[in-house]
């Protein structure tokens, strides 16, 4: 005990003295805060830069097991974009995320705007609407699957109502799963979006309202052309949190239909994880997350260059 | 010089401390068998070590091989080696004996004279690499049964057809009295394993080892392959309308007469055993699919990390030993419905189905299965395809052999 007490002191006493120190350098301002970052800046570095780059450099071996430095070109990702189960994985991929971007912005904002309107028991229909946020995408995935189950759900239940031909089995089809696996995501998700666009809409102004309402502007236009271009920082956060789900989605799928029926619903994250770790095969999973990284720069750094670059 | 008498001395104090009937050591042992049968199988083998004087450690992980191999790997890998831990003999753990994690058991295995007692001999081959023995196979299972409700047909009013090409014949009948003619489930290793099955049945031995241990690209192209994607064109329209998932709801799906028939391993045994269901009577079992009665050297076998704890490597010998012991190997395959690596134990307690394959194994029709000849990486691919070609009627025959043909030239 004695001894790591004394450690601690010898430790912090050069800190102090450069901070008493009158020389004012640069290096050292706000130096209390510099230090607890540290640690933020040792993970971001290490973990997600050092990472990100190892797993690109050895994408170009041909690991399987256990990594090695064995250079083999750029075959992994050839075998990659002439693998059919990677390609359903984007075209899934793509429709999801189309999905999901427009119908929770769109329903999320709608959902908002109605709360908006001073109605009563604002707080309770909040809480139901951002409820389903707080079950796992494991959870949400599995009361999905039985609600979509053609022998339990449902189908089922509109069958036991007399419609006795009716058949809704998204799961089962192989040509229109990705959309009951979007359903799910979409009652998860929404709530949170509403949430968000709530708050970016209680910070508008009164004042605006009340002059767009002197001005004889229709509601919905007021919303379309004043509110909405208003809201913009709330619009990137949003996207920001909805895009990041999209890329990353993949519990979702194990929990509904563990990419099935046969391979229709695999996301480019269950690949990669399957052949990282059940196809003992790294070269080819780091090649796939990739890919998967590359996407996000792509779509990333446009973005970014607009929106930061424009204001220099 | 001095240094090494201290450590004996020491090693000599310690050895004094320990000795005794407490000297148990603790073996983690881990392992996916945790369905029913295979849970009271595997209670069999910790029975045997534990009379040794030591305990086994159960760390069972549930799923399936392929939930548990990646958290096996990982502990391995990752330095948190347990005492001892299942694969299917084969490649599984061609890598980590490679990198040097896994223990070599060739001492034991000469003193316990394995190359003698283990057969068929290929069993102790694909544990075999450089020369070198690494694991201790436990267990034969095959692929190669088509289990049939008498039921079923019975209700079609069809004669229980005694080969593959009688069942397509009466599947027609079956679909007409509202029976599923063949139950495949939706998880993508039965349907890779059951065009295996075809392959290894329709096409033959030599036509399956061309395939997978040539890797003959050209073969699996052509008419001989292209048969056996028209067989399994016919399984998959007979097994279109099975919503399950596991493989063991769709045993049961035979089970209870709601499906004709399955392609699936002798694990199946165990649930029409659960079940109360008397081979012959209640079910019928045809292995080769009753086309070409050989059945696969697949099966399971323990594998030993490396350990730094003397105590502890001197338990997995003992373990080793234990499992090819001949009273644990009837106790543990009569409750796992496998068949026993070694020739000389006597299994009188064995059921209908188990003689068959007993009599196969005593003629010696065996091939090597998948497992053995094939990487996890390729095994995968073959997954997907499979897994697509029976749930996409779409994808015809002639594209699907080519992507198989496809697959088959770039394996390893």
């Amino acid at each position: 005990m004695h001894t790591q007490g004394r450690d601690r002191t010898a430790l912090t006493q050069p800190a102090d003295e450069m901070s008493k120190s009158e020389r004012p350098n640069p290096l050292f301002r706000n130096l209390n805060a510099k230090v607890a970052s540290i640690p933020m800046i040792l993970t971001a570095g290490v973990v997600f830069v050092g990472g990100t780059l190892w797993t690109v450099l050895y994408s170009f071996t041909n690991s399987k097991l256990l990594p090695r430095l064995n250079f083999v070109g750029l075959d992994q990702y050839y075998r990659l974009w002439v693998t059919p189960r990677w390609l359903i994985s984007i075209e899934n991929l793509l429709i999801y995320g189309a999905i999901s971007l427009v119908f929770s912005l769109v329903i999320g904002f709608l959902l908002a705007a109605l709360l908006d309107q001073k109605i009563r028991f604002e707080d309770t229909f909040r809480t139901i609407f951002l409820y389903p946020f707080a079950l796992s995408f494991i959870v949400t995935g599995l009361v999905w699957q039985w609600l979509l189950n053609p022998d339990f759900g449902i189908q089922h239940v509109v069958r036991g109502l007399g419609w006795e031909s009716f058949s809704f089995d998204p799961l089962y089809n192989s040509s229109i799963v990705i959309y009951g696996i979007s359903i799910a995501a979409l009652w998860q998700g929404t709530g949170l979006i509403m949430c968000l666009m709530l708050a970016g809409l209680r910070g508008i102004d009164e004042d605006i309202w009340k002059a767009a309402r002197v001005d004889g502007i229709p509601m919905w236009k007021t919303y379309l052309f004043i509110i909405i271009p208003m809201m913009r920082p709330v619009f990137i956060t949003t996207l920001v949190i909805i895009a990041s789900g999209i890329v990353k989605v993949y519990d979702l799928v194990v929990a509904q239909t563990s990419g099935g029926p046969g391979i229709a619903s695999e996301v480019p994250a269950k690949y990669v994880y399957d052949y990282m770790f059940f196809a003992q095969n790294l070269g080819q999973g780091f090649a796939a997350s990739t890919m998967m990284l590359l996407s996000v720069v792509i779509v990333i750094v446009p973005w970014a260059y607009l929106e930061f670059g424009r204001r220099k | 010089m001095r240094y090494k008498l201290l450590t004996a001395a020491l090693a000599a104090t310690a050895a004094l401390q320990f000795a005794g009937p407490a000297a148990a050591t603790d073996l983690e042992v881990t392992h996916w068998w945790t369905s029913g049968g295979e849970a009271a199988a595997v209670a069999e083998l910790a029975k045997a070590f534990d009379a040794t004087g030591n305990h086994w450690v159960d760390g069972a992980i549930a799923g399936s091989g392929g939930t548990a191999r990646p958290i096996m790997i990982s502990r391995i890998t990752g330095g948190d080696p347990m005492g001892a831990t299942q694969f299917n003999h084969g490649r599984q753990a061609e890598e980590l004996v490679q990198a040097g994690l896994m223990r070599d058991l060739t001492d034991v295995a000469t003193k316990g004279k394995w190359t003698e007692i283990v057969r068929p001999k290929s069993l102790l081959d694909s544990c075999t690499i450089d020369g070198k023995i690494y694991c201790v196979p436990v267990n034969i299972h095959s692929w190669q049964w088509l289990w049939l409700s008498n039921e079923a047909f019975q209700k079609a009013g069809v004669p229980v057809p005694k080969d593959w090409n009688e069942f397509v014949a009466a599947a027609p009948a079956l679909e007409k009295a509202g029976i599923v003619p063949l139950a495949v489930g939706g998880q993508a290793w039965q349907s890779s394993g059951a065009f295996d099955v075809l392959l290894a049945a329709v096409g033959g031995s030599d036509a399956f080892l061309k395939v997978y241990k040539d890797k003959d690209a050209k073969f699996a192209a052509g008419p001989e392959v292209a048969k056996v994607f028209k067989a399994a064109d016919d399984a998959r329209k007979m097994a279109k309308n099975t919503n399950v998932q596991d493989w063991n709801q769709a045993t049961n799906m035979v089970i209870t007469g709601k499906a004709g028939g399955q392609i699936m391993g002798d694990w199946a045994q165990g649930e029409f055993q659960v079940a109360g269901k008397t081979a012959g009577k209640d079910y019928t079992c045809l292995p080769g699919l009753g086309l070409n009665e050989v059945i696969a050297t697949g099966g399971d076998a323990f594998y030993f990390p490396l350990l730094k704890d003397a105590d502890k490597a001197k338990a997995q010998e003992v373990l080793a030993e234990t499992l090819l012991d001949p009273k644990t190997q009837v106790a543990f395959n009569l409750k796992k419905g496998s068949l026993p690596v070694r020739g000389d134990v006597d299994l009188n307690a064995a059921n209908d189905c188990m003689k068959k394959g007993l009599a196969i194994l005593a003629k010696g029709a065996v091939i090597p299965w998948t497992d053995q000849l094939l990487s996890q990486d390729t095994q995968k691919q073959k997954e997907d395809l499979f897994a697509e070609f029976f749930a996409k009627p779409e994808l015809t025959v002639e594209d699907a052999q080519k992507r198989f043909a496809a697959l088959i030239a770039s394996a390893d």
